[in-house]
């Protein structure tokens, strides 16, 4: 460690060395409702001991966040908290008030949130972000607790640490602003450290460098609690799992025997949510859930809607020269676009070409600001390319004027990752589809959107919803039902499932899955997360700065990277680790 | 999106549909009054607004007279209630004008393109210079005082305000992903403007006129009040305001009842419109 002796403010009272840093007992939190109170954690017992990772995963509603904000006095105004035992670093929290709780965050405990762009106030500099505790429970003067976060931010690995010390957080990028997030959580050297959704927003290379750091702080004694809802990033770090459901524990141990022997049914769901190691075309989520009981009797394999696209192979030898024996759907060439002009020109896709044909999917994968989504805009028609055409089954697409497009449009769908976001605000579901539906001249009736919604496993009843009302997944399931509408060739979805909690992104890839073996529909398939391009593409294009780096068969470029980028990528994505029982860490 | 947050959302999303405020009930009756007062000033009047008694002169409020009198023994309560009319003609009408006038520049900014958007934009800014009511004195200076006049000043100095918010609206919905999805989908220009952008963009305009005619009245009785807007004789609040002002240490009357009417006025608008604010927020 490069920062010097550990500096431990405040030590309070002295703990025996193997006594826990976290211990909870029979932990309730409920928030009013009305006249009443709603409970959604119900008597929870949880303990972390110094120098072990501890991770409470579950879907989103679970309560995983509420019980971590609620160890920090943080649940909020209008919660109730009671517990029978809340000891943080030896101190008897229960009857804490706010000021006892002040004293001990950042001192006792930090806290790294999900979305370090909004956890750091934009008018102050990293080093003042950094400093300010040291100054608040230190009394340290101001130039020590300069070169302290100058040590910090070394520590945790931030480049050019002398200039970013003076930086605001929205000079920073996400990875850096984290490790900035970090380096104040990590300030006061606190003995315990919560996470809570840490990489979740970040590209898989920061992700791995974020896990690292935590993974160090972990190693030089201090306690982890982590909260997520990624079992991937989970298996990488935790000693012990607790599994939420509904505010309580449904399965806790040892990392290494709960995902290799699971016993709970939501364990085993969250587990099989993980794609990155099913094959391409088998189903990520267990159970068959609400509507789809009616596709279940449905034979594996491909449906006989496919035969539409004769000859097709159900996933392709790897290798196979097929691709270019059959016409493509869908085909880029040399696609070049930039924005801006001089100096501040950014080529944001440079010299892209790629095909899909019929019934396959295209993965496009890619940190963020690789030009992925300006590659699906251009794609989609919605911006015009520098150079380079697009063209759609064989003839021209984005060379047309818009009025000449306009026709064709029904031949793409789109999903995007914000499904609410590409609502009217005022509609209904049911407006939404009949809109969709009328766009592409079909008919517009109600049973017409009770088809729809049946074909993205939705009951009729959602029509009439306001998708305020409807879940994430529910969302989604709409949006993909609006692309559907009008009978599209081509999907193009843009990081469809990113925004959706791992179980409920395993049910939307498995319906989007089935429906591109039930019509043969061609798919651009863009993420930022490997495990779920691998699952869904047959062949996968590697973005990086505006070019496709790499292409070609998607085992092959698993198994076989050609480009070092592309290698790296893999290496640092998070993947699901079942190590045998008695064999962690 | 984290837990914390979903449950908050639970929560309020079952409180929503909870009875209406006292407030909000009694801002709409005094706006019931005040539509009673416009269209048949005569069920609320308790004698002839205009009748003349000398003798009554500089009464104080009392049971026959709620309002007291002014100098020439008028009602002043008959005289209040007879300039809502005028007062609220005055202050509607410079809002449409102002809205009117805000949805074109605004319009024009907002979905004109890059040079409309400029060219309006910069001579919005030059409007915004001025302070409101400078520039309606400079068009009373033009044109003339009279009711008209300061209706059509009073509307004009509103007009940028409205255009920049219009432009603001128009260019977040235009810009939104619902938006783009209605064009992937192949909907046309005139479609997608109509069934998406206008309604989305022009929904908050419904807040901004309740709000706006609140001021509007202000503005107009200040005209009034200056002797620019409706003349003395004339029971106009402002106009009120400005022939009791003489007396104002011997008839407190004369000027504290229309200015309560005019300030009522401006709560009660202003209340309606953070309502429909509110809820229009929530709808989102």
């Amino acid at each position: 460690m490069s920062g010097g002796e550990p500096v431990r403010p405040d030590p309070g009272p002295v703990t025996a060395p193997d006594a826990p840093v976290l211990d909870v007992a029979g932990l309730s939190v409920a928030f009013r409702d009305g006249r009443g109170w709603r409970e959604v954690v119900h008597g929870l017992d949880l303990s972390v001991a110094a120098g072990t990772c501890v991770a409470v995963v579950g879907e989103s509603g679970s309560g995983k966040s509420v019980t971590a904000r609620a160890v920090l006095g943080l649940a909020g105004a209008g919660a109730r908290v009671r517990a029978d035992r809340l000891d943080v670093a030896g101190a008897d929290l229960r009857r804490a008030d706010e000021r006892d709780w002040r004293r001990m965050r950042g001192a006792r405990a930090g806290l790294v949130l999900q979305d370090a762009l909004v956890s750091l106030d934009p008018l102050r500099t990293i080093g003042r972000e950094i400093g300010d505790p040291l100054r608040l429970h230190l009394r340290m003067p101001p130039a020590a607790a300069r070169s302290r976060a100058l040590e910090l931010l070394e520590l945790v690995g931030m480049p050019h640490p002398a200039l970013t010390v003076d930086r605001r957080s929205g000079e920073l990028s996400g990875g850096m602003r984290q490790r900035a997030l970090i380096a104040a959580a990590l300030a006061l050297d606190p003995p315990l450290l919560i996470a809570d959704e840490p990489t979740t927003a970040l590209d898989v290379g920061v992700q791995a460098r974020v896990l690292g750091l935590l993974e160090a702080a972990r190693d030089r004694g201090t306690a982890v609690l982590l909260i997520s809802h990624d079992l991937a990033v989970v298996s990488r770090m935790a000693d012990r799992v607790v599994v939420l459901h509904d505010g309580r524990v449904v399965e806790q141990g040892p990392t290494a025997e709960l995902l290799g022997d699971p016993r709970h049914p939501i364990t085993r769901a969250l587990i099989a949510a993980v794609p990155t190691e099913v094959p391409r075309g088998a189903p990520l989520s267990l159970a068959p859930h609400g509507a789809d009981a009616a596709t279940a009797d449905r034979p594996p394999g491909p449906a006989p809607a496919a035969t539409s696209a004769p000859g097709l192979p159900s996933s392709g030898p790897p290798g196979a020269p097929v691709t270019a024996t059959r016409p493509p759907i869908l085909e880029g060439l040399g696609l070049t676009k930039s924005f801006g002009s001089g100096p501040t020109r950014v080529l944001a896709v440079q010299d892209a070409s790629f095909r899909i044909e019929p019934g396959r999917t295209l993965g496009l994968v890619g940190e963020s600001g690789s030009g992925k989504s300006t590659l699906a805009r251009l794609v989609l028609g919605l911006t015009a390319p520098d150079a380079g055409e697009v063209r759609l089954d064989g003839g021209p697409w984005t060379t047309l004027p818009e009025r000449g497009r306009r026709p064709l449009r029904r031949r793409l769908g789109a999903v995007y990752q914000d499904a609410f976001g590409s609502f009217d605000p005022r509609w209904s579901v049911r407006r939404i589809l009949r809109d969709a539906l009328a766009a592409a001249g079909a008919e517009t009736s109600d049973a017409a959107v009770a088809v729809l919604l049946d074909q993205v496993r939705l009951a009729p009843g959602v029509s009439a919803q306001h998708p305020l009302a409807l879940s994430g997944g529910q969302r989604q399931r709409v949006a993909i039902a609006r692309a559907l509408a009008g009978s599209p060739d081509v999907l193009v979805c843009d990081e469809p499932v990113s925004a959706l909690d791992a179980t409920v992104q395993a049910r939307v890839l498995d319906l989007l899955d089935e429906i591109q073996r039930e019509r043969g529909l061609a798919m651009l398939f863009i993420s930022h997360d490997l495990g779920v391009i691998r699952h869904m593409s047959d062949t996968i294009a590697v973005m990086r700065s505006g070019r496709i780096i790499e292409q070609g068969d998607a085992e092959r470029v698993f198994t076989a990277p050609e480009h070092e980028a592309t290698a790296a990528l893999i290496r640092d994505s998070p993947r699901l680790v079942i190590r045998g029982p008695g064999s962690n860490r | 999106m984290s837990d914390l947050e979903l449950s908050n959302r639970a929560v309020a999303g079952r409180s929503l549909p909870r009875p209406p405020r006292i407030g909000t009930v009694l801002a709409l009756a005094f706006v019931a009054f005040l539509a009673v007062a416009t269209f048949a000033p005569g069920l609320l009047q308790t004698t002839d607004p205009d009748a003349i008694a000398p003798r009554d002169a500089f009464e104080p409020p009392s049971w026959a007279h709620w309002f007291g009198t002014d100098e020439s023994g008028r009602d002043v309560y008959s005289r209040v209630v007879e300039g809502t009319a005028a007062s609220l003609l005055i202050g509607v009408s410079a809002t449409a004008i102002g809205l009117a006038l805000g949805l074109l520049l605004g319009g024009l900014a907002g979905l004109g393109g890059r040079v409309l958007d400029f060219a309006v934009g910069r001579v919005n800014e030059v409007l915004f210079a001025f302070p409101g009511i400078l520039l309606a004195l400079l068009i009373i200076v033009l044109w003339g005082p009279g009711p008209v006049t300061a209706t059509i000043a009073v509307g004009l100095s509103t007009a940028p305000g409205y255009a920049r918010i219009i432009r603001g609206e128009l260019v977040r919905v235009r810009t939104s992903s619902y938006v783009e999805a209605a064009r992937v989908l192949g909907h046309g220009r005139a479609r997608v403007l109509v069934r998406h952008i206008l309604p989305n963009a022009l929904a908050p305009l419904v807040v901004l006129a309740t709000l706006g005619i609140g001021q509007a009245v202000v503005w107009a009785s200040a005209l009034s009040y200056l002797g620019l807007g409706a003349q003395p004789p004339a029971a106009e609040w402002g106009a009120m305001l400005s022939a009791g002002r003489i007396y104002i240490t011997t008839a407190w009357w004369l000027t504290v009842f229309p200015g309560l009417m005019i300030v009522v006025t401006t709560i009660t608008t202003t209340m309606l419109g953070r309502t429909l604010a509110a809820r229009d927020g929530s709808r989102r």
